[in-house]
């Protein structure tokens, strides 16, 4: 690991400042993923500022929905009766994610931030245009099992590998955010990451020294019918070969509104509103998630070892609406 | 207490030392007085029925708990670079160390506070052996910062027995044979030991199937221990027993324990038939 200056800070507008002053420095909260990545000199900071003693681990209800706080803990999240009872899409899509140790350390600002498991982007002796721009990206001829099929480009086929932020997206979330000015700006969730483009060292639009302060859920009427998927490669502990976030508001049978969102198929959460559209006014029956599916994996244009992906995401889409149907999460 | 026992302390009374470790052993006169109260211990717990086995892993458990005190000289510190002066907590023991900010919660409990029961693995947040408690939650000591823990309360394996008496898990972890070689032991004794508070308070998992509704006090079933000890990887694969040693301890019924040592007179039989064999 490089040197790094290290500071513990105790207010949210000093860390911003103190991380805005240096172009190499970066905040340090949960650490499950930048201390991971520093270890292995993907990550290089010369300073990392201790954020996790801010006071910004709140989760409450705010006017029109709930505010889960940047730093509050996986566990936490997932866990507390705000986001159970009324999000339970999210504590399922966090409890899918990683093991009960790491989810302990992790943030809720930290999930959203995680960076791509290609196996190029971590192995230094490897081209990688993430991690230095311009060297070439060795999956897109390479090993490329677990990469994207959808929104990718000759410069990265990477993808996000996360499960929180899934939910989120199907959950229409909204990421507030503070700045060095000292102003507060807010990101729908569904543009806070990035595809990958000419610029695939950018994951999202957070500029250098903004610090994420909570994540805004705002009310809706998914929490009977939702269920988030993961098919991964062992039952539990490994990212996902592709999962599916699924949220359904069904009257006498008839679906009102839909939301599909799929993991690990592209930079960031895949959300498919054409699918989501094909499904509205439809009754909730096989035949109609047939559909959605075949809808939702239209575009994929798979590499040379990740076909797989595209049945296996019909078929979790199916899968996850139907169990959404029966209850789901709930 | 038979002979056969008093032969078994000897061999740890009268090791063959390097002149390393004869020196260290003159700079901790704790250690000398380790055989006396370790024979007064073993009285007890083999009158209580412990196994021989886990008389010795708690006498190496006492050795390296009592290296402590040696802090500093064996390992001398070397010059750090962006020192960072911590004070914490280990297993109720105030600590102030001043480290280099690179290094690990697991490298500080093994290199510079010589607690070697948290075990180092992969050192990259896959494998759960650096596992240890922090302010009541299991977390991964290599990727944590102990610079990060200023002000922490760390429990590792050394702190889960009371004195000589071992924790309920680790008890249990030996009569349901949790584990073969031990190296992912400590990681999953105190990943276990947390997993009970987790079911107190009625956190959910993966595997939990009804989200909306908090209830207390959770039965957990065995794939609710699974999913929950899935961040413990074991490469002897000792699952099963790791598992009903959770069980045991988690809902408070006994279950028979599956094994037992092989007493001298089978093993005198065995060499019998092994004999009749080769003759044939």
């Amino acid at each position: 690991m490089k040197s790094f200056k290290y500071t513990r800070s105790t207010d949210a507008a000093s860390a911003i400042q103190a991380v805005s002053a240096n172009k190499d420095a970066k905040f340090l909260a949960g650490g499950t993923n930048l201390i991971d990545l520093m270890k292995e000199y993907v990550e290089r900071p010369n300073e990392l500022v201790d954020i996790t003693r801010l006071n910004l681990a709140q989760i409450n209800s705010v006017k029109g929905g709930v505010s889960i706080g940047a730093l509050a803990k996986n566990t936490d999240t997932a866990n507390h009766p705000l986001v159970r009872q009324n999000f339970p899409l999210l504590s399922q899509a966090i409890l899918a994610g990683a093991s009960a140790q790491l989810r302990n350390m992790a943030t809720n600002g930290g999930n959203l931030m995680q960076r791509t498991r290609c196996q190029y982007f971590y192995d230094v002796a490897m081209p990688c245009n993430k991690r230095e721009p311009g060297t070439g990206c060795g999956a897109l001829e390479g090993l490329n099992r677990i990469h994207a099929i959808f929104g990718y480009s000759e410069k990265c086929v990477a993808t996000y590998p996360g499960d929180m932020a899934n939910a989120l997206y199907a959950l229409d979330a909204i990421v507030r955010i503070k700045s060095a000015n000292g102003q507060e700006r807010t990101i729908p969730v569904q543009d806070f990451h990035r595809l990958p483009g000419d610029t695939p060292e950018k994951d999202n639009n957070l500029q250098h020294g903004e610090l994420i302060i909570a994540i805004e859920l705002p009310k809706n009427n998914f929490a009977d019918k939702s269920y988030y998927l993961k098919v991964r490669d062992r039952a539990s502990y490994a990212f996902a070969l592709v999962s599916v976030a699924v949220a359904l508001e069904v009257k006498n049978n008839q679906i009102k509104q839909a939301r599909i969102v799929l993991g690990s198929v592209a930079h960031k959460p895949w959300r498919s509103t054409e699918a989501e559209n094909a499904l509205v006014g439809k009754s909730a029956n096989d035949e109609t998630f047939q559909q959605a599916a075949q809808i939702a994996m239209k575009g994929a244009k798979p590499l040379a070892h990740n076909t797989y992906k595209i049945e296996l995401g019909k078929r979790a889409i199916v899968l996850a609406l139907q169990k959404a149907m029966n209850g789901g999460a709930a | 207490m038979t002979d056969e026992f008093e032969e078994f302390y000897k061999s740890f009374e009268e090791p063959e030392l390097t002149a390393d470790e004869k020196e260290l052993l003159a700079q901790m006169p704790e250690i000398g007085e380790f055989g006396e109260s370790r024979r007064k211990f073993l009285g007890n717990a083999a009158a209580g029925g412990l196994g021989l086995f886990a008389l010795q892993l708690l006498a190496q458990e006492q050795v390296l708990a009592r290296m402590e005190t040696a802090e500093g000289a064996m390992f001398a510190s070397v010059a750090e670079e962006n020192a960072v002066a911590v004070r914490l907590q280990i297993n109720g023991v105030e600590k102030s160390l001043n480290l280099d900010s690179r290094v690990s919660l697991l490298d500080a409990l093994r290199e510079r506070l010589a607690l070697t029961g948290t075990k180092k693995g992969c050192d990259q947040g896959q494998c759960g052996a650096c596992t240890v408690i922090v302010d009541g939650r299991r977390v991964l000591s290599c990727l944590t910062l102990t610079a990060t823990c200023e002000g922490k309360k760390v429990t590792t394996v050394e702190g889960l027995a009371q004195g000589d008496e071992l924790h309920p898990m680790q008890a249990a972890f030996i009569k349901h044979d949790g584990f073969q070689c031990g190296y992912c032991t400590p990681g999953q004794l105190c990943s276990a030991v947390a997993l009970l508070e987790e079911a107190k308070n009625g956190e959910a998992s993966h595997a939990t199937t009804n989200l909306r509704s908090k209830a207390r006090n959770l039965k957990l079933s065995q794939d609710e221990i699974r999913e929950r000890m899935s961040g413990n990887i074991c490469r002897c694969g000792a699952y099963p027993g790791i598992v009903a040693a959770i069980q045991e301890v988690h809902s408070g019924r006994e279950t028979a324990q599956t094994w037992r040592f092989v007493s001298d007179e089978e093993i005198a039989a065995l060499n019998t038939e092994e004999k009749a064999d080769e003759i044939v």
